[in-house]
C-alpha cells in the first residue's frame, strides 16, 4: 500500500462519526466578521495607510504624478545608490529624474549579482490601509520576487486612491492566487531577541513607499 | 515524533530545575510579558474578533471533518501547478524523502525556513546523517542551532537566552558555520541582528536548495502560504532553483478566501502586529520565460500521528492550531517552567495537548504534560481558533489514569491505564465513596475535627509536594454541617 | 425566595466562616437558605484529575440532592463552573461513550439554577449594595474558574466597591492564575509554589491588609504561600466581607 493510501485510509477511518449529511462548506463557516473596519472616506483610507506604514517603519512619502520622477531621482541620490533595478514593466517616466545605472531584471541574473546592485524601485497590485501592507504579484511593472528582496533599498510607488483598499479581505478579493505573492509591511524585523523588535533583518532594510495620486501618465 | 527527546524526565521533574533557575524565570519573565500586553493591544484593534475567532475555527473544523476530500484537492491542484506532491505516513518516511530529493540536486546543503514540522521530525539530524548540512535561517533558530540547544518557543525558540548570552553565543560559534561575528560585537539586539544578517547572506546566496514548512495550504489553489518576519524565508522560497516544503495534514483550507480570517488573527496573536512584514504566497511553480523562484517545488504532506489525533473525537480540536504561540504567552506554567521542560518542540499548553496525541501517552514525558497546567484557561481565552485546551487536557488525563480505547498509527488499541497513579486511583475511589455515603464523610470530618490538635502544620512523605512550600490550614473546631444542625441553621441560639 | 446552599466539601470541612457568613448575608437580604444534609461533593476534583467516571455518582448525587430547589448558591467559583459547564459535557461524553442520554438529562436540572454567590447576588437579587460594613484596604484576586470559566467579570469588585469603609486597591497582575489548581499544586508542587509566591508578592505590592477572592480553595494556597513567607497579609473570602456589618462587623 502506498502512504499516499495509508494516509487517507487513515484519515477516513478517523472520521467515521462524521455523517454524509453534515453541513457542505458554504454553511459550515459563518462570515459574520466585518469586510472592513470602520467607515472611512476614500481620503481618510488613504491617511490610514500611510500612518500604518509608517508605524512599522516604512518611510512614507506623497506626491502628485507630475512630482514622481523627481522625487524618485532625489530618494536615491539621497541613499548614494549608483545602481537599480528596474522590473521589464516599470513605466519609463519614473526614473527619468535619476542619474543610475539601470540594472534589468533578468531570470539568468545570479544572487550575488542581485546582491550588488543598490535600490530597486517598483509598483505593486495593491496597498492594505488597515495593517500599513503593500502587495507584489510580479506583474511586469514589480519583477522577480527577489529583485525586491535582495537589494538593500526599496522604493514601492503606489497609486493612491485606486491601488489602496481597506482591509485584508478586500485584497484577498482582488488578487490572483495563481501569481507569486509578496505581502509587506514594512522592512524585514525580528522579535527572536527578548520579543523586542529589531527593523532591519534580511530583506531590504530601508523600505521607501510613494503614494502618488493623479492621473497615471500616458 | 523525533527521537530528539527520548527519555526526557517528566515534566514536574524538568520544571524543578528551570522554577529554580534566576535567569531563564527572568528572561521569560520578561519577554512573556512584553508580548502578552501588546498581543492584547493589537487583538482590541479589531472590532470583530471574536467572529473571526469562530470563524477560523469553523473553517479549521469543517476541513478536519472532511480532510481525505481536501488532501486529494489539494494534491490535484499543486500538481496542476507544476509541483510534485509526496507522502509521508510517519517523520522517517519524511526524512527519507527529503534526503533523496535533497541528494537529486547534487547538493550537500541547505537552506531552511523556520519550521515546526521539520524540527518536529528531526529532519536536519537525519540529513546531517546523510551528509548534509542544514542551515537554520531564522534568527532565533541559528542562536539555536549555534548554542547546539533546543527551541523552547514556537514563535520565538530562542526565547530562553537573554541578549549577553546571545552575543556569546555568536562570538563562539559562528566562526564554526561560516562567517564568523564582526569584532567587538554587542549585546544590542540590533547588532545581533546585523551579525546574523552577515553570517547568514552568504548562504543564501549560493544556496540551491531551499526547505520550508507552511502556514496554509489552499485546497482550491494549491497555494502555500509562509508568514515571517525577517525575510529569510522569502530568501529560502525565491533564491534557490529547488524548494521543498514539509507540511503537516491538517495545515489545510478549503479556499482562497479562507486566508482572510487567518492573515488577521495569526499576525495579531503570534508577533501582536496588525500584519507580519511579509507573507510569501506561491502556487507551484511559474512557467520559463516568467521564471520567478524555484524551478522544482516538492510538497511532503506529513502524517506523523495527526491522523491518531484526528481519531480522538475531543482530542482532535489541537489540529486547528495556527501556531501562533499565544497560548505560551499567556501561560503561568510555561512562564515559570520554560519550554525545554515539556521535552517536546511543541511547549506550553498546546503542546501539553500535541505531544501525548501525536506521540502518545506511553512515554513519562509525555504522561506527565496533561498535567503541566492549572486549568486557568488563560490558553483557551486567547486561542485564534478556539481550542479548548483545558478540555484537551482533562481528556487527556483521563486517557492516561483510565486507559481505554485509541489510535495509535493508524490501528485500534486499547490504552492501559499508566503505571504510578495507583495510589491516586485508590485515593480518588475511596473519596468518591465516601461523598455519596455523607453518613461516612460526616463521621471522617469529625474526627479530624477531634483530633484537630494533633495536626502537624507540615506533612511528612507525599504531602511534602504540599506542605514545603505552603502552611496548611487548621481544621476549625467543627465542620459547617454541625454548626448548621446544632443551631438550626443559625437560628437556634448558639453561635 | 427560598435557596439551597451549596457549600462545597472544602468549605464545610475548612472554612465553616464562609458558610455562616453567606448564610448570614443571603438572610439579611431577605433570603431563606437552606442547607440540604446529604450535599457532599460536586466531583471536580476528581472529573480535573481525569477520574470522570467516579466523579458521574456525585454529579448524580448533586443532582439527587440540589433538583428540588429554585436556585442552588455557591461560594466557590470553580464548584459553581463544575456544574455549569462540566455537568453538561459530562453528559456529552456518556453520549458519546454509548451510554444515551441517562446521564445529561439527570444533570440537566442543577445546570441552569446553579449560581455562584456573587452572581447571585448582581444577577438574580439585583443588588450591588448588600449594607456591609468592612473598615479595611482589601486588594482583589478574580480566580480563575469564576473569572474565565463562569465570567463573572467585575461583579465581584462591584459588591465590593459598594462596602462602606472598604478601600479597594488594585491588584498588579490580578487575572494571573495564583498556581492553586486542585492536584497541580501537588503534581506540580514547584511550579504551583513559584505561582503562588508571585502573586502574594504582588499581593504584599498593594500595602493592602487583605487579600479577598471568592474561591477558599485558592485561598487555601495563597494563605498558606502567606504565612510561610512571613507576609502579614489576611486571606478572606468575599463572603465574609459581604456578611460583616457595623453591627456584627467580621473579625
Amino acid at each position: 500500500m502506498s502512504s499516499r493510501d495509508r494516509i487517507l485510509g487513515r484519515v477516513r477511518r478517523a472520521l467515521a462519526d462524521v455523517t454524509p449529511d453534515e453541513r457542505p462548506y458554504e454553511q459550515a463557516v459563518p462570515r459574520e466578521y466585518l469586510r472592513e473596519h470602520g467607515e472611512r472616506s476614500v481620503e481618510e483610507t488613504v491617511d490610514l495607510l500611510a500612518e500604518n506604514l509608517a508605524d512599522y517603519r516604512a518611510i512614507v512619502h506623497r506626491c502628485a504624478t507630475g512630482e514622481l520622477a523627481a522625487l524618485i531621482g532625489r530618494l536615491l541620490a539621497e541613499r548614494g545608490s549608483k545602481t537599480v533595478m528596474v522590473p521589464a514593466g516599470l513605466e519609463r517616466g519614473w526614473l527619468s529624474g535619476a542619474e543610475v545605472e539601470h540594472i534589468a531584471d533578468l531570470a539568468e541574473s545570479t544572487p550575488h549579482e542581485l546582491d550588488r546592485v543598490a535600490s530597486v524601485v517598483t509598483a505593486c497590485a495593491l496597498a492594505v490601509a488597515e495593517t500599513g501592507t503593500i502587495v507584489l504579484d510580479g506583474s511586469p511593472d514589480q519583477g522577480r520576487r527577489r529583485i525586491t528582496l535582495v537589494p538593500d533599498h526599496h522604493i514601492c510607488v503606489v497609486r493612491v486612491p485606486d491601488q489602496v483598499v481597506s482591509s485584508v479581505p478586500q485584497a484577498l478579493e482582488r488578487l490572483d492566487p495563481t501569481r507569486p505573492l509578496t505581502w509587506i509591511s514594512g522592512p524585514s524585523a525580528t522579535s527572536d531577541i527578548e520579543l523586542d523588535r529589531v527593523e532591519g533583518v534580511h530583506g531590504p532594510r530601508v523600505l521607501e513607499v510613494v503614494l502618488v495620486s493623479g492621473e497615471a501618465e500616458a | 515524533m523525533s527521537g530528539t527527546y527520548l527519555g526526557m524526565p517528566a515534566f514536574p521533574e524538568a520544571a524543578h530545575e528551570a522554577v529554580g533557575n534566576q535567569t531563564l524565570r527572568g528572561n521569560l519573565r520578561h519577554a512573556t510579558h512584553t508580548i502578552r500586553a501588546k498581543r492584547a493591544k493589537a487583538v482590541a484593534e479589531v472590532s470583530d474578533w471574536a467572529l473571526l475567532r469562530e470563524a477560523g475555527k469553523r473553517i479549521k473544523d469543517h476541513t478536519l471533518r472532511h480532510l481525505d476530500r481536501y488532501l486529494v484537492q489539494l494534491e490535484e491542484s499543486v500538481t496542476a501547478a507544476g509541483g510534485t506532491v509526496h507522502w509521508a505516513a510517519d517523520a522517517d518516511e519524511a526524512n527519507r524523502i527529503v534526503a533523496r530529493l535533497v541528494k537529486e540536486t547534487g547538493e550537500s546543503e541547505v537552506v531552511k525556513v523556520k519550521s515546526m514540522a521539520t524540527q518536529e521530525i528531526g529532519l536536519n539530524e537525519a540529513l546531517e546523517a546523510e551528509g548534509i548540512r542544514a542551515y537554520e535561517t531564522d534568527l532565533a533558530e541559528l542562536i539555536v542551532q549555534l548554542g547546539k540547544d533546543r527551541p523552547s518557543h514556537i514563535l520565538v525558540p530562542a526565547i530562553h537566552r537573554n541578549r549577553g548570552e546571545i552575543r556569546d553565543i555568536f562570538r563562539k560559534e559562528m566562526g564554526e558555520w561560516g562567517r564568523p561575528a564582526p569584532e567587538g560585537l554587542s549585546d544590542t539586539p540590533a547588532e545581533l541582528a546585523e551579525a546574523a544578517r552577515l553570517h547568514l547572506r552568504e548562504k543564501f546566496l549560493r544556496a540551491k536548495v531551499g526547505i520550508s514548512g507552511a502556514n496554509f495550504m489552499v485546497a482550491e489553489t494549491g497555494t502555500l502560504v509562509v508568514v515571517e518576519s525577517e525575510g529569510n524565508g522569502r530568501m529560502c522560497l525565491t533564491l534557490p532553483e529547488t524548494l521543498i516544503s514539509v507540511v503537516g495534514i491538517e495545515k489545510i483550507v478549503p479556499t482562497w478566501r479562507d486566508l482572510e480570517v487567518f492573515l488577521q488573527t495569526l499576525p495579531r496573536s503570534s508577533t501582536a502586529e496588525r500584519m507580519n512584514p511579509y507573507t510569501s504566497m506561491w502556487t507551484g511553480t511559474t512557467d520559463s520565460e516568467a521564471a520567478d523562484g524555484p524551478r522544482v517545488f516538492h510538497l511532503v504532506l506529513l502524517d506523523n500521528g495527526r491522523t491518531d489525533t484526528l481519531a480522538d473525537e475531543v482530542g482532535r480540536q489541537a489540529l486547528r492550531c495556527i501556531r501562533c504561540s499565544a497560548c505560551l504567552n499567556v501561560c503561568p506554567v510555561y512562564e515559570r517552567a520554560g519550554g525545554h521542560a515539556y521535552g517536546s518542540v511543541y511547549p506550553g499548553p498546546i503542546g501539553a495537548i500535541l505531544s501525548p496525541q501525536l506521540r502518545g501517552t506511553a512515554s513519562e514525558i509525555d504522561a506527565s504534560l496533561p498535567y503541566a497546567s492549572s486549568l486557568c484557561g488563560a490558553c483557551y481565552e486567547v486561542c485564534p481558533v478556539a481550542i479548548d485546551i483545558p478540555e484537551v487536557l482533562v481528556h487527556l488525563r483521563e486517557r492516561v489514569v483510565e486507559g481505554g480505547p485509541a489510535v495509535r498509527q493508524g490501528n485500534k488499541v486499547v490504552l492501559k491505564p499508566a503505571k504510578g497513579h495507583a495510589a491516586e486511583r485508590a485515593a480518588m475511589r475511596a473519596a468518591r465513596w465516601a461523598f455519596t455515603h455523607p453518613g461516612a464523610l460526616r463521621g471522617g470530618q469529625r474526627l479530624a475535627s477531634r483530633t484537630r490538635r494533633l495536626h502537624p502544620r507540615t506533612l511528612p512523605g507525599p504531602g511534602r509536594a504540599w506542605s514545603g512550600s505552603r502552611d496548611l490550614p487548621t481544621l476549625p473546631a467543627e465542620p459547617f454541617r454541625d454548626w448548621w444542625q446544632r443551631t438550626n441553621g443559625g437560628k437556634g441560639g448558639a453561635k | 425566595m427560598r435557596v439551597a446552599l451549596f457549600l462545597t466539601c472544602v468549605n464545610d470541612t475548612l472554612y465553616p466562616d464562609t458558610g455562616r457568613a453567606v448564610v448570614k448575608l443571603l438572610t439579611r437580604l431577605g433570603v431563606e437558605v437552606d442547607f440540604p444534609m446529604a450535599q457532599t461533593c460536586c466531583g471536580q476534583a476528581h472529573y480535573n484529575t481525569g477520574y470522570r467516571h467516579e466523579a458521574e455518582p456525585l454529579a448524580r448525587h448533586f443532582s439527587d440532592v440540589f433538583g428540588e430547589y429554585e436556585a442552588i448558591v455557591t461560594p466557590s467559583g470553580s464548584c459553581g463552573a463544575m456544574v455549569r459547564e462540566l455537568y453538561p459535557r459530562m453528559g456529552e461524553r456518556a453520549r458519546a461513550e454509548g451510554r444515551g442520554d441517562t446521564l445529561a438529562a439527570t444533570l440537566a436540572p442543577v445546570v441552569p439554577k446553579t449560581y455562584e454567590l456573587t452572581e447571585f447576588l448582581v444577577d438574580v437579587l439585583g443588588v450591588t449594595d448588600v449594607g456591609a460594613y468592612y473598615p479595611h484596604q482589601v486588594t482583589y484576586h478574580p480566580t480563575c474558574h469564576g473569572l474565565r470559566g463562569l465570567g463573572l467579570g467585575d461583579r465581584p469588585r462591584r459588591l465590593l466597591q459598594a462596602v462602606k469603609g472598604l478601600e479597594l486597591v488594585e491588584l498588579p497582575g490580578a487575572e494571573e492564575c495564583c498556581g492553586f489548581g486542585g492536584t497541580f499544586a501537588l503534581k506540580n508542587s514547584d511550579v504551583s509554589a513559584a505561582m503562588g509566591v508571585d502573586k502574594v508578592r504582588n499581593a504584599e505590592s498593594t500595602g493592602a491588609e487583605v487579600l479577598c477572592a471568592a474561591d477558599n480553595s485558592c485561598l487555601m494556597h495563597i494563605g498558606g504561600t502567606m504565612t510561610r513567607l512571613e507576609v502579614g497579609m489576611k486571606p478572606v473570602h468575599i463572603a465574609e466581607i459581604l456578611a460583616s456589618t457595623e453591627e456584627e462587623p467580621a473579625v
